[in-house]
């Protein structure tokens, strides 16, 4: 529709905002992040291999990637498995809900919220964690989980995560499988396929579009996952993750320099994502 | 024969509660231990307090009075609103306005916009904190109410734009056509019909921009740290857990402070919410 050239009148603002706060920012972090700690001398790539060989940033790096494959693991696996066991159960609405419900949390009360289950205490000391306490009545010793690495803290952080993101996940595949047709399960059933048959040549394939969807979205939360790490461990005890560190080089240590650098290393991982997006919105666009 | 049934289904039933109970007890343990008094909550689990109805009296609300009062939740609490609510409505009126420009107007570059809007969804804030610091230090925005609007504004932008904009785009063109014939303008036409048609969606992204920033922690604690004067919940509660880290008693009662507003426009508003989810599961 032709409305001549009002059009920029009402893109103005929001141009002017995302050109402020996203687009010129970003550029500058690439160029600080050539330079050294105060942004005044240009130190090349230096940052950079400081980013990638120093060993706070490897233990990063690799807890990242553990969070990238457990926590994308478990909040798709259990979502998906939640959707569909849900569908049959005619209290679905509540169970949902309770699932749903961390998703309204701040990480910050998340953080407070499971600090309290894995509370740790002295072995003559009634445990207060609900974690704890469970593992003494079964007869064992108290565990410190978030302190024992490198798995323990590490998983039990992840778990934080899970607990907060599965309901997402839940939710948009849950909408997927209701959009089944029905007749072809059950043609599969009167076929004389068992469940797990259904389960892996009718649902699988028809949710495929959405699974990738929600892949890539837990994909790009894991790459980016701050708060969960900040507020329980602060990357003690080798917890760390890229964008702790990013904000721990900034405000701890001043170094604008490094921290630029990992934020660009942290741009960089998620470019695949943002371009698989582009596409996936380019192909919704053609169908319309 | 029901009975078979019934037996046949019970690990399914099982499985589901289980998991349901796994996931309401951190919370449960939160809100019981916030009514309890610090010795008890040292000397015993939350669990016991919980099935001992005589122990119930002892309930008390005096760890909510001190964090309001004492511990700076209640100042904190009024920032939360102070900081959202205008966030909220101003990335909706600026989005909403784009959304309409990149939905039904004709121009150079309206692609490019588009892509731009999307790929800008998932660039991590990280990329964007030292320049937009700096920035704000020499405009002395860090620290102000302004500052912080602005910034989650930018910040939430990208998807709300995204999330009107496809709600838009499906109108009827025929509504706009009839509309133009009458004599409107685009103007007139937005604010009389786009607007009231889109209540659902405007509803759908406002509440995850409420949520958004009622949450966050990173952009407060970047350009409103060290100002204790405007934190708002999230940072002070952070704070708290830096300061008092084993007082369980206020870190129970804050914790819960923090959460009850968006726990009820969550539970009134989910409706909107999973509709906004399904439209945009796109963000970080």
């Amino acid at each position: 529709m032709n409305m001549g050239r009002a059009h920029w009148l009402y893109l103005a603002p929001a141009l002017l905002l995302l050109g402020v706060f996203l687009v010129y920012p970003s550029v500058e972090t690439i160029r600080l992040s050539f330079y050294g700690p105060r942004s005044d001398t240009f130190v090349g790539f230096q940052n950079y291999i400081q980013a990638f060989t120093s060993r706070p940033m490897l233990i990063a790096f690799r807890n990242n990637l553990l969070w990238l494959v457990v926590f994308t693991l478990f909040t798709v696996g259990m979502g998906l498995v939640l959707a569909v066991l849900l569908d049959r159960v005619r209290y679905e609405a509540i169970i949902k809900s309770v699932i749903f419900l961390p998703m309204a949390i701040s990480y910050v009360a998340a953080g407070v919220i499971w600090r309290f289950v894995y509370a740790f205490r002295p072995v003559v000391a009634p445990q207060i964690g609900l974690l704890n306490a469970i593992v003494v009545a079964l007869g064992g010793q108290p565990v410190g989980w978030l302190i024992e690495r490198p798995w323990i803290n590490n998983l039990a952080l992840i778990a934080v995560g899970v607990w907060v993101w599965t309901g997402f996940c839940m939710v948009v595949l849950s909408a997927a499988y209701k959009g089944i047709p029905k007749e072809m399960q059950e043609a599969a059933r009167i076929d004389g396929a068992n469940e797990w048959q259904v389960f892996r040549h009718v649902t699988i394939p028809f949710l495929k579009s959405t699974l990738a969807v929600v892949t890539t979205t837990m994909i790009v939360f894991v790459l980016k996952v701050f708060d969960i790490v900040y507020m329980m461990t602060n990357g003690a005890y080798d917890t760390d993750v890229i964008a702790n560190r990013m904000y721990n080089e900034m405000f701890q240590f001043n170094n604008y320099g490094l921290a630029s650098a990992i934020a660009v290393v942290l741009f960089l991982a998620i470019i695949p994502f943002l371009v698989i997006n582009i596409r996936r919105f380019r192909t919704q666009e053609a169908v319309r | 024969m029901k009975a078979t049934r019934i037996l046949k289904r019970l690990p399914l039933h099982l499985l589901i509660i289980t998991l349901a109970v796994i996931w309401l007890a951190p919370s449960l343990g939160l809100l019981v231990s916030s009514f309890r008094p610090r010795q008890d909550l040292l000397s015993s689990g939350w669990w016991t307090a919980l099935v001992t109805p005589s122990y119930w009296s002892k309930f008390t609300l005096a760890n909510y009075r001190e964090v309001l009062t004492q511990q700076g939740m209640g100042r904190a609490f009024l920032n939360s609103f102070i900081i959202t609510v205008p966030t909220t409505l101003l990335t909706l009126a600026i989005a909403a306005l784009a959304a309409y420009a990149l939905a039904w107007m004709n121009f150079r570059g309206r692609q490019f916009l588009l892509m731009m809007v999307i790929g800008l969804i998932v660039i991590p804030l990280q990329m964007t904190l030292i320049p937009v610091l700096r920035m704000f230090n020499v405009l002395k925005l860090s620290g102000s109410f302004p500052g912080i609007w602005l910034a989650h504004a930018g910040y939430g932008l990208p998807l709300m734009i995204y999330l009107l904009r496809n709600f838009f785009g499906a109108l009827p063109r025929e509504l706009f056509e009839s509309a133009f014939i009458d004599g409107a303008t685009p103007f007139r036409a937005f604010v009389k019909l786009v607007l009231p048609l889109s209540v659902p969606v405007l509803a759908s992204a406002g509440i995850f921009q409420f949520l958004w920033v009622w949450n966050d922690l990173l952009v407060a604690l970047v350009y409103l740290g060290g100002f204790e004067e405007v934190a708002p919940l999230t940072l002070k509660l952070s704070l708290l857990v830096g300061s008092r880290g084993q007082d369980w008693h206020l870190l129970t009662a804050a914790a819960f402070i923090s959460m009850i507003v968006p726990m009820i426009v969550f539970l009134s508003l989910q409706r909107y919410f999973v509709r906004g989810i399904l439209a945009g599961a796109v963000k970080g």
